[in-house]
């Protein structure tokens, strides 16, 4: 058993065991569709980690008094109102990356993550508590993204690169795969689906490994 | 764009599930059965037809001339969750039977990305209310197409002999991304 806790506990194999897009399968749809690239999988990451904080504090706030037969759609009015706010800060300040985004922008509304921790955690713990907790899913969630849209943009395209979303100056960008080499169905919807698949399988293989030990422990 | 167009477009050659990717928590979920497909299927078809419908003109007819554009994120998502509560209370006193065989999934609708993307994508597309309406049964029916040609996939790959940690979720995800390539031959049908 103590095995097993240490081999399980650390930073990093709890950012893949409980992860919330590899291991519990919330908030595909925008995974699947945004990690095209760097830049887009880094706005949205920073979209949602706004998002999910703020209205795992809000809800936390308000969950003692409201009502049990409306909450959820008190919760979904009071994460429309961050996504329309973070939305219009972004196309201010942002517009490319706005534009990149697109309609899954508005679309974190739905984004099962949010809903599911305002539900599952928020509404039943403290103010400091549900911020924390927040701050912790949207990275596990960001960092989903990046593995994705590293290995993606990476195959894709040839290379990496990465722009400064406020001015457009290129931050890095190199090419390591010659072109005519690179695999562009990676950045269609093809590579998506494998892409995910090949993650969502490493994380439960991972899961497995750790499961064993303690298995073989229980039948000595 | 001629109506039929439209409607072919929105069937196939943009198919929801494997071109926008929305919708993908209750294609995983529900497409293990094919009785629940057809049903979700149905369901996501009646709800999206009726919340696209209702929104374009909550649209046109209050948020226009009050000039409240930007709130059109909250006001159509508090519109489909309300229409999404009166569906459930209408099967649950008039159809008992669909009520129970729906279960968990009907309250889920309100939380399926393609109900809220398909209100919104009839706005900024600009569409006239009839292309609204066959727009917002095309996309729906192309999910359920996806949901019943998934089901009977999956039932045959429960019987396959597949690696450990690729079994479940994962293989259906690599199906997807066979039937993603398969889907964009239709890219040329319009």
């Amino acid at each position: 058993m103590s095995e097993k806790k240490t081999k399980g506990q650390g930073f990093f194999s709890r950012l893949a065991t409980e992860n919330p897009v590899f291991a519990t399968y919330l908030g595909i749809c925008s995974t699947l569709a945004i990690t095209t690239s760097l830049n887009s999988a880094i706005g949205m990451g920073v979209a949602v980690i706004v998002v999910l904080t703020l209205s795992n504090i809000l809800v936390s706030l308000i969950a003692p008094i409201t009502p049990d037969d409306i909450h959820i759609p008190v919760y979904i009015v009071i994460i429309a109102s961050l996504v329309t706010i973070v939305s219009m800060f972004m196309h201010a300040y942002t517009p490319s990356l706005f534009t990149a985004l697109g309609a899954f922008l508005d679309l974190v509304v739905v984004n099962c993550i949010i809903l599911g921790r305002a539900e599952s955690y928020a509404s039943k713990h403290t103010v400091v508590e549900s911020a924390i907790d927040g701050l912790q899913q949207g990275f596990a969630y960001t960092g989903a993204l990046l593995a994705m849209s590293l290995i993606r943009q990476f195959l894709g395209t040839g290379g990496l690169s990465f722009s400064n979303p406020f001015t457009n100056n290129v931050v890095f960008a190199f090419r390591i795969i010659p072109e005519g080499y690179e695999i562009s169905m990676f950045t269609e919807q093809f590579g998506a689906f494998i892409t995910f698949a090949c993650f969502a399988a490493a994380v439960a293989a991972y899961k497995n490994y750790l499961a064993k030990p303690a298995k073989k422990g229980a039948a000595k | 764009m001629s109506l039929f167009t439209l409607f072919i477009s929105g069937l196939l050659i943009n198919n929801i599930i494997l071109t926008k990717f929305l919708g993908m928590c209750p294609f995983m979920g529900v497409s293990t059965k094919l009785n629940s497909a057809v049903g979700m299927g149905l369901a996501v078809i009646f709800v999206i037809f009726g919340a696209s419908v209702l929104s374009w003109f909550l649209y046109y007819g209050i948020l226009v001339p009050f000039e409240l554009e930007y709130m059109e994120l909250i006001c159509f998502i508090l519109l489909i969750a309300a229409f999404v509560q009166f569906v459930e209370l209408f099967v649950k006193k008039f159809a008992p039977e669909l009520y129970k065989s729906l279960g968990i999934y009907l309250p889920l609708i309100t939380t399926n990305c393609a109900v809220l993307y398909v209100a919104m994508d009839n706005i900024t597309q600009k569409y006239t209310l009839v292309q609204t309406m066959v727009n917002s049964i095309a996309v729906p029916a192309g999910f359920m197409m996806m949901l019943v040609i998934f089901a009977t996939i999956r039932r045959r790959l429960n019987q396959n002999d597949i690696p450990k940690a690729f079994q479940g979720n994962p293989i259906a995800f690599i199906c997807a991304a066979i039937m993603a390539v398969a889907f964009s031959a239709f890219a040329g049908l319009v």
